[in-house]
């Protein structure tokens, strides 16, 4: 893909975050598409492209009456996003559409309307994983982490700190759900869930939405916002079994689809203002900062302890607060997304000065799968 | 009112040797007949190098602990927390997940790299699942 062909021309996020037991999750999906709509200055009659994931694009589609020249229900969990957008550039500079929209919504917290999620028997992970009491994401996503910090001299500190930087950042956001000051110690006496991993190590399980509308540049110019320019993107998969993945100090898929992104984009870890690193559990921002080459991994912990990420940092990371702290419906790339737009249109509630790159980096699964997209404000 | 059940594996085609293997007290592997590669889990074929031509083995059943959770809530059914969900590198070197049993489920306990040697636990007449406990000696 060219750098710089396509732009974001909407970003929204459900019209309220958090409790929403009034609300089907598709319905989840048309809020957050009709505010996407309106922020693009559009009407649902020019979407001719249309992605989501869970949800099957046919179902979005009939319940928004939209009839897409282009389809893509690509489902690998809460980085399906990234992958839309990837997939959306490509079909929109190759004229299979013009516009697209990307929806995602969940009713993570009230479940009403949201699909039914198992484990069937005879699957491999129904057979191999799940007979050793695996019950969620909280009991599988950290089973690497004791290896990482082992091989890596990482601390219970350091990975605590993850948190307490984070929740700088949602205190700075009316719209994040958790936004008391917290310290080390808070992270480290919360209540146990899976050790390592204490309760306020975990993301929140909450209800919301988002959705994008993607069209050429040469369009962008046009529309009511500021262009968000699609600069640089890459994606992987690894294995749905977390037993699985080829080493725990490390993510393949992360490796693939990270400097994919970067490479693409031609820019440098230098040339980074601002990074989103998908952080459903405290320690995938260690795994980004060292999979995506910022750092060596024996760094990761250390310059997360050390201030680095927190507001006023060199790298401001998360900045909406995270998955730990913003909001988590069950899959949050779209939120981290909806943040880098914003941070790139300049109107984040923890706006970074003069930002002029964003990259965005998503997981989905545990360790299945990742996306990743580098977005700049500047043609 | 029956306790809620742990979650039971139910074997397909191509696995059922691994279960068979179980059942008959033996961990079994697969190693490629090409590439000498040995893998898990099971499946027809070597994922190094996609041969077909693999051949099944009884592994050691020794290896050591690779990482785990301690897992406090909420417990899956069939388990009393807490209890560690461990993946274990076998000395063949495929990883396999399973759970540390004769040890105290405490982090002090379950120390990183100890060494460990395959257990079977019963479910039924068909299943039998591998654990592992910590090697003697
Ligand atoms: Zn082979």
């Amino acid at each position: 893909m060219r750098r710089n062909q396509v732009a974001v021309v909407g970003a929204a996020e459900t019209t309220e975050l958090g409790v929403i037991p009034n609300m089907s999750q598709i319905q989840l999906h048309a809020d957050a598409a009709l505010n996407a709509i309106a922020d693009a200055g559009l009407k649902l009659s020019d979407i001719d492209g249309i992605a989501t994931a869970v949800e099957t694009p046919q179902q979005i589609a009939h319940y928004l009456g939209i009839t897409p020249t282009w389809v893509d229900g690509t489902s690998v969990g809460g980085c399906s996003f990234m992958l839309h957008v990837r997939h959306a550039a490509a079909a929109i500079e190759a004229g299979l559409c013009k516009t697209v929209l990307i929806t995602h919504a969940e009713s993570g917290k009230s479940m009403i309307g949201k699909l039914p999620r198992s484990t069937p028997a005879d699957s491999l992970n129904g057979q191999f994983e799940a007979p050793f009491g695996v019950y969620g994401p909280p009991s599988m996503f950290p089973i690497p982490v004791l290896r990482y910090m082992k091989t890596y001299g990482i601390t219970h500190e350091q990975i605590a700190m993850v948190a307490v930087a984070q929740r700088e950042w949602a205190a700075k956001n009316p719209r994040a759900m958790m936004k008391d000051p917290i310290t080390v110690a808070d992270v480290l006496n919360s209540r146990m869930i899976a050790y390592p991993f204490r309760l306020l190590q975990c993301c929140l399980v909450t209800d919301g939405g988002g959705a994008l509308i993607l069209t050429s540049a040469d369009r962008a110019k046009d529309f009511p916002k500021k262009p968000v320019y699609i600069l640089g993107t890459g994606e992987s998969v690894e294995t749905p079994m977390v037993s699985q993945m080829e080493t725990f100090n490390s993510s393949r898929a992360f490796k693939v689809a990270g400097p994919t992104a970067f490479k693409e984009a031609g820019i440098t870890h230098k040339d980074v203002d601002h990074l989103m690193i998908y952080d459903a559990f405290a320690h995938l921002p260690l795994f980004g900062l060292g999979d995506l080459g910022f750092m060596p991994h024996e760094e990761t912990g250390k310059f997360i302890a050390d201030g680095n990420t927190r507001p006023g940092g060199k790298l401001p990371l998360n900045t909406n607060g995270g998955g730990l702290s913003y909001m988590h419906s069950g899959m949050y790339g779209m939120y981290a997304l909806q943040e880098s737009v914003r941070q790139m249109r300049g109107i984040a509630p923890a706006q970074v000065k003069d930002a002029k790159i964003s990259v965005c980096h998503g997981v989905g699964g545990m360790f299945a799968a990742s996306g990743t997209i580098i977005f700049t404000n500047e043609k | 009112m029956a306790e809620p059940a742990r979650a039971k594996p139910k074997p397909t085609p191509e696995t059922q040797h691994f279960w068979d293997g179980t059942q008959a007290g033996e961990l079994r592997l697969q190693r490629c007949d090409a590439c000498a590669n040995v893998y898990f889990p099971p499946r027809p074929f070597c994922p190094s190098c996609a041969s077909r031509k693999v051949s099944v083995f009884k592994a050691s059943g020794k290896g050591k602990l690779y990482s785990y959770v301690i897992n406090h809530r909420p417990a899956a059914p069939g388990f009393t927390a807490p209890y560690a969900i461990a993946v274990v590198e076998l000395d063949e070197g495929p990883r396999m997940m399973s759970n540390i049993i004769d040890c105290p489920q405490t982090p002090e306990a379950l120390e990183l790299d100890m060494k460990l040697e395959v257990a079977f636990e019963k479910l039924d007449d068909k299943i039998t699942l591998p654990l592992f406990r910590p090697a003697k000696g």
